[in-house]
């Protein structure tokens, strides 16, 4: 049923996108100087966008650039470069007791997870809409009034939310700079 | 296709060879006309500000000079290149693409002129339609705060390091006013395309988001986009007093050169930019003339693109550079609030008057509150209670010590 859906076209989108994608994560993982690794944060990024517009979803797409690697990324440039930590980081130490048998689990049991999931569900191959039983989802203005009307009726109370959620964040992390910074000039002087 | 056909009227009729060489065709000539326009910009940029310094600018190669950009360009690309011993090799080889390639790809989504007819085809002078439209002009601008950072990180370098830390913050902040109005436009047109866009606003000067949205999203969008370019009176990225060059210390030759292209080459997308959103394109009075009606709108665009790229120039000589808190002071307490609480008075309106009024003074009474806290908040700054010395003062130990300890003592 998938494989009918596929035209060369499709195919040759997917493995770009799924090249980008990986080339980026590993890459992030496996670099040691952190503002390479943002930069394949960018690649990875960039990698589910063009998976976004060829499965037709381009505000989605465009939005993910202009959100994710226009001002998130940047941001955590802008972090890593103010606050000078663009060597490398000693990993030799653990933060915290058994973090690394906790993070072992973690990747168990996410993996377990990502496997039962495909093993009931399709398995990621590129073809377009398989979500939606083969209809594309509408291109153009039609893109935007479909994910506009999911935000705004179906999933309104998450979006709302997860919004009041950010600005709880935001606030929060203000408070605590500013307290901090108090603390440290007393203690200087 | 299927999706291609809706947005552009030349893939109505399958895809045949005539398409495909049009398409390339008119890929090549934007490509062409945007680099022409860049030479004779930086020309008549240098011309200008001469002209209001009381100097007399390039005369030497060519008849007033006009041949000077391409002679520095020459230079540049025949000038050692020289990368910094301790730059990081790859990404600072990099930042110069990641600077140019925005600036070409935001100048595709422009409509430069109606429709024209060749071989029967239907062709837009626009190199491409996509279906988000001013959204990747939103993503690009994201982008190209990349090749600032990126040049200024990987030069290994103080000032250039400095910049880009501006830069970051500076283009973030802009990013979100700047988003804000093209949502008012967006609201009034009900589309993302450009065509759209220039098609709302063709039926007369009334009809034009400058007069239509009231001045104020226009006036905003103005400031932004001159701060998205780094350009003055908000350079504080290139500020030469304080940063040598800037993110492009330590750069030369070719690298440098497209560096020099990326900025002019911004300024004069973002020119055609507000004329798409703002002054309706190449909408404009046609007169009916045989064969060159398709002229005139050509004429009309140019006109109204250069009329803001002269303005740009003219920021540059007239307006001092704005101090990096003032920038931040406008972006954040100014310019955020103002668009965002005038989107809400269009989207108000846009559904019904009374909408419209009822958010106005929603609006305004918002606005009194903000502004209340701001006051609070400066006076704390820099009043009788201030926590904090004057700006620009060196703060004393001593001092910064018994303002925080008093303040506890309360």
């Amino acid at each position: 049923m998938i494989g009918a859906a596929y035209a060369i076209p499709d195919i040759l989108a997917f493995v770009v996108a799924a090249l980008m994608i990986l080339a980026g994560a590993i890459g992030v993982l496996a670099v040691r100087n952190p503002v390479h690794a943002a930069l394949s944060l960018i690649l990875t990024l960039f990698g589910v966008a063009v998976a976004f517009v060829a499965q037709s979803a381009d505000f989605l797409a465009v939005v993910q650039i202009i959100v994710y690697a226009g001002a998130i990324v940047v941001l955590f440039l802008f972090v890593i470069m103010f606050l000078g930590v663009d060597r490398t980081d000693p990993v030799r130490v653990e933060p915290l007791v058994g973090q690394r048998a906790l993070a072992g689990v973690g990747v168990v049991v996410t993996i377990g997870g990502l496997v039962a999931l495909l093993a009931s569900s399709h398995w990621v191959t590129g073809a377009i809409a398989v979500s939606t039983s083969g209809h594309p989802t509408p291109g153009g203005a039609g893109n935007v009034r479909a994910v506009g009307t999911a935000v705004f009726t179906t999933y309104l109370f998450a979006f709302e939310a997860t919004a009041a959620l950010l600005i709880i964040a935001v606030v929060g992390a203000v408070l605590l700079a500013r307290r901090e910074r108090r603390m440290d000039r007393e203690g200087e002087a | 296709m299927m999706l291609a056909s809706v947005v552009d009227p030349i893939y109505a009729h399958g895809l045949t060879l005539a398409v495909v060489v049009i398409v390339l065709v008119r890929m090549l000539v934007g490509f062409a006309v945007l680099m022409g326009a860049v030479t004779i910009m930086i020309w008549f940029e240098r011309k200008a500000i001469s002209d209001m310094q009381s100097r007399l600018g390039p005369t030497r190669w060519g008849p007033f000079g006009l041949f000077q950009t391409l002679a520095d360009g020459l230079k540049l690309i025949v000038k050692e290149d020289l990368v910094p011993a301790e730059a990081d090799r790859f990404t600072y080889k990099l930042a110069p693409y990641l600077s140019l390639i925005p600036a070409l790809v935001t100048f595709a989504i422009v409509p430069v002129g109606g429709t024209v007819h060749i071989a029967g085809h239907p062709v837009t002078l626009q190199i491409a339609n996509p279906p988000v439209g001013v959204l990747l002009m939103l993503a690009m601008s994201g982008i190209s705060v990349y090749g600032v950072v990126l040049a200024g990180w990987a030069s290994g370098s103080k000032y250039p390091l400095m910049s880009a830390v501006r830069a970051s913050a500076q283009m973030i902040s802009y990013e979100a006013a700047l988003g804000m109005t093209i949502v008012t436009v967006v609201l009034a047109t009900g589309s993302l395309s450009t065509q759209s866009i220039v098609a709302a606003q063709a039926h007369g000067i009334w009809h034009w988001n400058l007069i239509r949205l009231g001045v104020v999203p226009f006036v905003v969008f103005l400031i932004a986009i001159t701060a998205e370019l780094n350009r003055p009176p908000f350079d504080v990225v290139e500020a030469e007093t304080e940063l040598v060059g800037g993110f492009h210390t330590e750069y030369s030759s070719f690298r440098f050169g497209v560096f020099y292209l990326a900025e002019f080459m911004n300024t004069i997308t973002m020119s055609a930019v507000i004329v798409t959103l703002f002054l309706g394109g190449p909408a404009g009075w046609v007169p009916n003339v045989p064969h060159l009606r398709w002229v005139f709108p050509i004429l009309w665009f140019l006109i109204k693109t250069v009329f803001f790229a002269f303005s740009y120039i003219w920021f540059r000589a007239a307006l001092p550079r704005f101090r990096y808190d003032q920038l931040m002071d406008l972006g954040w307490k100014r310019l955020i609030p103002l668009s965002l609480g005038w989107m809400l008075i269009v989207a108000g309106f846009l559904i019904k008057m009374s909408w419209g009024f009822l958010m106005a003074a929603l609006v305004i009474l918002a606005w009194t509150l903000l502004s209340r806290t701001v006051t609070i908040g400066e006076r704390r700054l820099e009043g009788a209670d201030s926590l904090l010395p004057a700006v620009g003062e060196r703060p004393l130990p001593g001092r910064v010590l018994r303002a925080f300890t008093d303040r506890e003592g309360e």
